[in-house]
């Protein structure tokens, strides 16, 4: 990036000045550039890798071993065997309260995106305008109270805690609106509502099939954020028996001596369903951050 | 064999549109159908938002003026501003907010401008666009609970890569070599690294997605004065694309400010939430855990919170500001 090579007289084509930098082919410089770029984003998951299919004496050679090992086996059964961390049980917790969050996430946001995007309401702006505010909140002021708001419901310690205060978000809301508005034509929805369908049956046959691609992103993000979330849950549901996978990788490394192997490996764990769903998802994911950013 | 009462043959047969006069009886259940069903439809998000979401932040407001120990439920009664007092001359709380701040601005200033030029890079006719894109996303996906994991080995004094990579080019020393987690800049700089690795992808696709709206007759334009790539980029597109420059300068404030994971997992022992032996790199965030849930005083832990939001308040608003008259001021 900051090599200051003057470009060959030669070489110099003058039409490629003044041309926008997205009709500007990339060129060898480009390709390295992000290559590196890339191998520096995949490295540490790469060495997570390596460190989790190692044995201890390959951990602490020096210089450190770059290639996998052929211990993940021995590592992994070590991770889901380990007294008091409750790995098993902590990956599907992960799986069931990431998927009711984000089915969940999906209803209601479509919903209200739906009526926000497409319906006449008094109040409708103003409290649009409310929705956008609250995404603004720092969701750390409220953590205090929140555990004592969860201790007289009695949900700590359960899922429902880190369930609950997850299953709208704003941003969601925000999204679906944003999309509703361009996805669908206002005459659908009046010709639709002229046949005497009722708003629910227009929000189910044809909001959500002409939805489909925001429900995928919307879902995929909101998949991968829940499935990270780390301080609430650890709040909540630390020392107990029902921990999401990111609690318990955090008592996997907790204690007066550490396996690095070990610990790695159950990170490996806990990342590889993301990494399956990035591989898939990717595209989709790419496309919720960019269009997040383009309208808000 | 009787009529069958119930079932009213009208719903079978296919309205005209519009409808002349809908039935009575269908009638105000339409009105009532378009009056209401827009209420129940956003219903379900503003009842669960006040409920765990802004009823928290208010009762927060309570806790933080009364005494309230999870050790101790008899303690109670209002403490009035007791608890800020005690705030404005603790150090620990002083210490965690220098700490907070020197990651922040670690973090968040290389970070925004690895980003710029990642997305310039990503701005080109590429092969394989798609391919990038994905890829610069493999450590926003990662859980930082995980990728922590890694950077703290990573940064382990005793056979740690960083500090074998650093013996390679001279600046260390393997039969002495650095603990990083000793001392504060060294710790701050382990942790930056890893807020910047988990976020200069993300940012970078928010600005590439911007760049990519910027009007290309603008890039004629400047073609006039001759402007090559390099300053095509200052001159043209970091103006240009403003609006997100300051969304991603807010965002990064109030997220930074509120570290909490990597401070929390870099720890030798996760479960003490010191931020280090000497509290050299405890956040804020990481300290209201701590008085919250080890100390067990969830009124002092309200206090600090609302102390943390009024300083995420002023300083994403600071640095809305700058960010706005840095690019020209172009409102």
């Amino acid at each position: 990036m900051t090599t200051v090579s003057a470009p060959a007289p030669g070489k110099r084509r003058p039409r490629e000045i003044g041309r926008a930098p997205q009709d500007t082919r990339g060129n060898w410089r480009t390709y390295l550039a992000l290559t590196a770029f890339l191998l520096l984003s995949a490295f540490p998951l790469y060495w997570m890798f390596v460190i989790a299919t190692s044995t201890d004496e390959a951990v602490s050679q020096t210089p450190p071993s770059v290639v996998p090992g052929n211990q993940l086996m021995t590592n992994l059964r070590e991770v889901f065997t380990m007294q008091d961390v409750y790995f098993t049980a902590s990956l599907i917790n992960s799986f069931i309260v990431a998927a009711v969050v984000t089915v969940s996430t999906l209803f209601f946001c479509s919903l209200a995106g739906f009526a926000f995007a497409k319906l006449r309401f008094k109040g409708r702006d103003p409290l649009m305008i409310v929705v956008i505010l609250t995404l603004t909140v720092p969701n750390q002021l409220g953590v205090v109270a929140l555990y004592i708001l969860m201790g007289k419901l009695g949900w700590n310690g359960t899922l429902l805690a880190v369930i609950a205060p997850f299953l709208v978000s704003a941003f969601g809301v925000f999204y679906m609106r944003q999309f509703i508005l361009h996805a669908v034509p206002d005459e659908l929805v009046e010709s639709a509502r002229m046949d005497g369908a009722l708003t629910l049956r227009v929000y189910w046959s044809i909001i959500v099939p002409a939805i489909r691609p925001a429900l995928a992103v919307l879902g995929l993000l909101t998949f991968v954020a829940t499935w990270n979330e780390f301080q609430w849950p650890l709040i909540t549901l630390n020392g107990t028996e029902f921990p999401t996978s990111m609690v318990a990788l955090s008592d996997l490394a907790s204690g007066n001596y550490v396996i690095y192997r070990r610990v790695l490996a159950g990170a490996f764990m806990a990342t590889l369903p993301l990494l399956v769903l990035l591989v898939m998802g990717g595209r989709q994911i790419v496309r919720g951050i960019m269009e997040g950013a383009v309208k808000s | 064999m009787s009529l069958t009462r119930n079932a009213p043959p009208v719903l079978d047969i296919p309205e005209p549109r519009p409808p002349a006069t809908p039935p009575k009886h269908k009638l105000w259940f339409y009105r009532f159908d378009t009056k209401r069903t827009p209420y129940v439809f956003i219903s379900p998000f503003f009842l669960l938002f006040a409920v765990f979401g802004l009823f928290p932040i208010i009762f927060n407001g309570v806790v933080a003026l009364r005494n309230w120990r999870l050790d101790d439920p008899d303690l109670d009664g209002w403490a009035g501003f007791a608890n800020f007092e005690r705030l404005v001359h603790d150090e620990d709380f002083w210490n965690a907010l220098g700490n907070t701040f020197g990651i922040f601005i670690l973090s968040t200033v290389p970070q925004l401008l690895i980003a710029l030029m990642v997305a310039n890079l990503l701005n080109r006719k590429l092969r394989g666009t798609t391919f990038w894109r994905v890829g610069v996303l493999l450590p926003y996906v990662t859980p930082v609970a995980a990728s922590t994991l890694v950077f703290a080995v990573f940064f382990s004094r005793d056979n740690g890569m960083a500090n074998w990579l650093l013996s390679l080019v001279g600046f260390n020393d393997m039969s002495n070599p650095l603990d990083w987690r000793a001392y504060k800049w060294s710790s701050w700089i382990a942790i930056a690294t890893m807020v910047n690795w988990k976020w200069i992808g993300y940012n970078a696709l928010l600005y590439l997605s911007a760049m990519q709206s910027i009007p290309k007759d603008v890039y004629e334009a400047a073609a006039v004065d001759g402007a090559g790539p390099w300053r095509q980029l200052w001159r043209i597109t970091v103006p240009m694309i403003q609006p997100v420059l300051v969304f991603t300068v807010v965002l990064s404030s109030i997220g930074g400010l509120q570290l909490f994971n990597e401070p929390m997992l870099f720890e030798e022992n996760p479960a003490a939430a010191t931020g280090g032996s000497d509290s050299q790199w405890q956040t804020i965030a990481q300290l209201i855990y701590k008085v919250g849930w080890k100390d067990l005083d969830l009124g002092y832990a309200a206090a600090m919170s609302w102390a943390l939001f009024l300083i995420i308040l002023i300083v994403a608003g600071i640095n809305a500001f700058l960010t706005n008259r840095l690019g020209g001021g172009r409102r």
